[in-house]
C-alpha cells in the first residue's frame, strides 16, 4: 500500500520559523487542486444562498451606474472623453467591482475559514487566492453586460482589444496585492473589518470611475497611477471604448504598483501566517 | 535503515492568553475603555517586547518522543496536557515556539471530522471539496468515489444539501472521507467522542484496517477502552510532558491510578495510633483482586476482596462490618454487611486480632472510579467506628466484553446476565415471509 522507496526520501522539518520566509510558491502549485476547489466551492456557495444568484453580478455595477449615470452625468455634466456616459462608467465599473468585492471579501476571508485553518495544513495563501478568484465569474457575467451595453451604443472596439486580457490581468494581480495585505491584517487587528467600507467608498472616489483621468494635468495625471486601479480603468476604456486618453505612462505605474503590491503582500502574508492558527 | 516515522526533540509551545482580563464591566467602564484600550493596544503593538501583562502559558514543555513506523501511538491524558497542541504542531497547523519535530513521510490529520463541510453543498460536492482540504487529489477522490459513498452509506442522498442530512448521515460522510485518505502517518484527535455507536465501531474497524496497513497512527482519545485495543503503545501527556510511555495497558493504569488519587490498603502497624477506639482498632485496609492481575489493572470482569483485619478488644462483643460502594457520582452502589458470615454469625467475639474477608464477585461493578465506606457496628445497633474513604480505587473497562463496540457502557453495575435466543418458528419461503406481514399490518 505504502511504497516505502518513496518515504525514506523525504523529511519534513517542524520548526520555529523566524523573520521574513520564503514564499513556496512550488508548494502553492502543488495545492492548485485545492484553491480550484475553494474558489469552486465560493461559488457555488455564495449563488445558492442568494435569490437572484448570479444576476448581482450585474446588479451591483449596473445600479452604481445608474446612479452616476443621473447624478455625475445628467446633473453635473462630468465630461466623459466623448462616449456616452453611461457606458462610460459601466466599463469602469465593471473591474471595479471585481476589485472591490475581491477586498471586502477577502479580508473577513481568513476569519471566515477559522474553521480551516485550526483544523488543518494547507498553505494559507490558497484562502484569499481563492476568494479573489472566485469573483472573476462575477466579473465575467458583468462583462456580458458591458457587451450588451456596448451593442446597444453602437461602440465596436478596435484592435486595441487584444489588450484587454493584459488589463485584466492588471486588476487581478491588483486585487490579489491588496487582498493578501487585508486578510492578513485583518488577522491581528479586526479592526481592518470595520475600517474596509470607508476604505472602499474612499478609493472609488479616488479613482477615476465616476470622471475621467483626462481632467487631470501632467504629471499628476501619470503619478495618479501609484493607484493600480486607475490603470485597470483606464485602460478597460482605451481598450474597448476606443477613448483618446493614451494612457500608456498610466498603465506602466500601475503595473508596478500592482506588481509591488502582490510581491510585497504575498512576504508579509507568509511572514504573519505562523500566527494565524493561534489568533484566528 | 531508518525505521522512525516522527522524531520530537524537545518540542515547547509558548500561548499568550493574555488579553482576558480587559473584560468591560459597566456602561462607563465601557465607554472609557473603548478609549483607552485601542490606545493601550497602540502602544503594546510599537513595544512589541513589552508583553509582560499577557499570561503566558507552556503548553509544551520540551517534550521528546520518537514513533516507529508502523506504530500506532495512544496519546492520553487530561484536557490542558498538550495532546492537542502536540497534533497540531505536528500537522503544521500551528508553530512550535522551540525545539523541531522531524516527520518521515506523508502526514495526513483528522483533528476533526467534516472539515469543511458546508452545508448548501451536496454529498458529492462536499466529498470532493473536504478531501482536496485534506490533501487529496482530485483523481485521488474521483476513484475513491464510489468506496466512499458505500462507506457512508449515502448512495441515495448523495446529490442533497448536506444541511438535511441526518448528523448519522453527516458524520458517516465526513469519517468516510478521511478514512480513504493514503497517507503514511495519520493523526486523529478524539474522533470517537462523536456519533453513536454504530458509527463508532465503523471508525474503529476502519483504523484496525489502516492499522494492519502498516501505517503509522497517532490517535489521542479519551476513550481507555479503544486506546488499549488499537494501539500499540502508549503515551500519557501532563502539563506539556510525557509522564509515562509503553504497553497500553501499563500506561492506562498508570494514568487511572493517578486520576483517582488510588488508594488500594492501608495498614496501620502501631494500634495506639490506629483508627478506631477502645472497644475496635483497625489493622488494615486491603483491596485484592481474586484473579491473576494486579491491583490496578482490575476490570470489570475480576472477582474482588475486601479484606479488613482489626482488633477487638472488648471481651464478647458481638460485632458487624459493613460497606458501602460508591461510584464517582457518589451514588451508593450497594451496601452490604457481615451479618450472613457464617461462622461468627450472632455470636460475641473474643478478643483479639480478627480478619473478615468480602466478596465481591466479577461483572458487578462497571468501569469507573469507586470508593468503600467501612463502618464497623456493635450489636447490630450502634457504629462504633466509621471510615470514611477506606478505600478508593478504579476498575477498567473489560475490552473481551466488548465485542468490537467502544461506546459508553451505561449502567451502574454491569451484570453478566443470561441470555438465549431460540427459534420457535421457521419461514422457509418467502411466501411465508409475506404471509407473515401481511398478516400483522392489517
Amino acid at each position: 500500500m505504502v511504497d516505502a522507496s518513496l518515504t525514506h526520501a523525504r523529511v519534513l522539518r517542524i520548526e520555529a520559523s523566524k523573520g521574513w520566509v520564503p514564499l513556496k510558491v512550488r508548494e502553492l502549485w502543488e495545492y492548485r487542486e485545492l484553491i480550484y476547489f475553494l474558489t469552486w466551492g465560493n461559488v457555488k456557495i455564495r449563488y445558492k444562498q442568494t435569490i437572484l444568484g448570479a444576476a448581482w453580478a450585474i446588479i451591483q455595477p449596473f445600479l452604481t451606474m445608474l446612479v452616476f449615470s443621473l447624478f455625475f452625468g445628467r446633473l453635473a455634466k462630468v465630461p466623459s472623453d466623448n462616449i456616452p456616459y453611461p457606458i462610460f462608467a459601466f466599463a469602469a465599473l465593471v473591474p471595479w467591482t471585481f476589485f472591490s468585492n475581491s477586498l471586502r471579501l477577502a479580508s473577513n476571508s481568513l476569519i471566515g475559514s477559522a474553521h480551516l485553518i485550526t483544523k488543518v495544513y494547507f498553505p494559507r495563501l490558497a484562502i484569499p487566492i481563492a476568494t479573489v478568484l472566485s469573483g472573476v465569474v462575477d466579473f465575467a457575467i458583468a462583462f456580458v453586460m458591458l457587451v450588451i451595453m456596448m451593442l446597444y451604443y453602437g461602440i465596436t472596439p478596435g484592435d486595441r482589444i487584444v489588450w484587454l486580457p493584459l488589463f485584466f490581468l492588471l486588476a487581478l494581480v491588483s486585487s490579489l496585492g491588496t487582498s493578501l495585505w487585508l486578510s492578513a491584517l485583518s488577522v491581528e487587528y479586526r479592526d481592518v473589518q470595520h475600517v474596509m467600507p470607508f476604505v472602499l467608498q474612499f478609493w472609488l472616489f479616488a479613482t477615476p470611475i465616476a470622471y475621467s483621468s483626462s481632467m487631470l494635468s501632467e504629471p499628476w495625471r501619470t503619478l495618479y497611477g501609484l493607484n493600480p486601479m486607475v490603470g485597470v480603468v483606464e485602460g478597460f476604456r482605451w481598450a474597448l471604448l476606443g477613448t483618446q486618453t493614451a494612457p500608456g505612462p498610466i498603465i506602466i505605474i500601475s503595473s508596478f504598483a500592482a506588481a509591488s503590491s502582490l510581491i510585497s503582500g504575498a512576504f508579509y502574508f507568509r511572514r504573519m501566517e505562523r500566527t494565524f492558527a493561534d489568533m484566528v | 535503515m531508518n525505521d522512525i516515522a516522527i522524531r520530537v526533540v524537545d518540542l515547547a509551545k509558548q500561548y499568550r492568553i493574555g488579553r482576558k482580563q480587559e473584560c468591560y464591566k459597566t456602561l462607563g467602564e465601557t465607554l472609557s475603555q473603548s478609549f483607552t484600550v485601542p490606545l493601550r493596544k497602540l502602544r503594546s503593538a510599537f513595544r512589541h517586547s513589552n508583553g509582560h501583562r499577557d499570561a503566558r502559558i507552556w503548553a509544551l514543555r520540551d517534550l521528546s518522543v520518537e514513533v516507529k513506523r508502523g506504530e500506532v501511538l495512544g496519546i492520553i491524558g487530561r484536557n490542558g496536557a498538550g495532546k492537542s497542541t502536540l497534533l497540531k504542531i505536528l500537522s503544521r497547523i500551528t508553530e512550535p515556539t522551540r525545539g523541531y519535530a522531524d516527520v518521515h513521510g506523508s502526514v495526513s490529520s483528522l483533528l476533526e471530522v467534516g472539515i469543511g463541510f458546508h452545508g448548501e453543498l451536496s454529498g458529492r460536492e462536499n466529498i470532493y471539496l473536504n478531501g482536496a482540504i485534506l490533501g487529496m487529489r482530485r483523481n485521488e477522490i474521483a476513484r475513491n468515489f464510489d468506496e466512499i459513498v458505500a462507506f457512508a452509506e449515502i448512495d441515495k442522498f448523495i446529490d442533497t444539501p448536506v444541511k438535511r442530512y441526518s448528523s448519522g448521515m453527516y458524520l458517516r460522510l465526513a469519517f468516510a472521507v478521511a478514512a480513504h485518505l493514503q497517507s503514511e502517518i495519520l493523526i486523529v484527535d478524539e474522533v470517537l467522542a462523536v456519533g453513536d455507536a454504530q458509527f463508532q465501531k465503523k471508525c474503529i474497524g476502519k483504523m484496525n484496517e489502516i492499522r494492519s496497513g502498516g501505517r503509522t497512527i497517532l490517535f489521542v482519545s479519551h476513550n481507555l477502552a479503544a486506546i488499549q485495543s488499537l494501539c500499540s503503545r502508549a503515551l500519557w501527556m501532563q502539563d506539556g510532558r510525557a509522564i509515562d510511555d509503553g504497553e497500553p495497558g501499563a500506561v492506562v493504569a498508570d494514568y487511572l491510578k493517578t486520576a483517582t488519587m488510588f488508594v488500594g490498603n492501608k495498614v496501620w502497624d502501631d494500634p495506639g495510633e490506629a483508627p478506631g477506639g477502645d472497644e475496635v482498632r483497625l489493622r488494615s485496609i486491603r483491596l485484592i483482586p481474586e484473579a491473576d492481575t494486579s491491583v490496578d489493572r482490575m476490570n470489570t470482569g475480576t472477582p474482588l476482596v475486601i479484606e479488613v483485619q482489626y482488633w477487638n478488644l472488648k471481651p464478647d462483643t458481638q460485632l458487624n462490618l459493613g460497606i458501602a460502594v460508591y461510584n464517582q457520582e457518589e451514588i451508593c452502589v450497594f451496601s452490604s454487611h457481615s451479618a450472613s458470615e457464617h461462622t461468627w454469625q450472632r455470636k460475641p467475639l473474643p478478643c483479639g486480632l480478627f480478619r473478615t474477608e468480602c466478596h465481591i464477585p466479577g461483572n458487578m461493578l462497571n468501569y469507573g472510579g469507586y470508593r468503600v465506606s467501612l463502618l464497623v457496628i456493635k450489636d447490630s445497633a450502634t457504629v462504633v467506628h466509621r471510615e470514611n474513604d477506606a478505600l478508593v480505587f478504579q476498575i477498567q473497562d473489560n475490552v473481551e466484553d466488548r465485542n468490537g463496540w467502544y461506546g459508553k457502557w451505561t449502567g451502574v453495575i454491569r451484570p453478566k446476565l443470561y441470555w438465549s435466543t431460540e427459534l420457535l418458528a421457521p419461514l422457509n419461503s418467502r411466501d411465508e415471509v409475506r404471509d407473515v406481514v401481511d398478516v400483522y399490518s392489517f
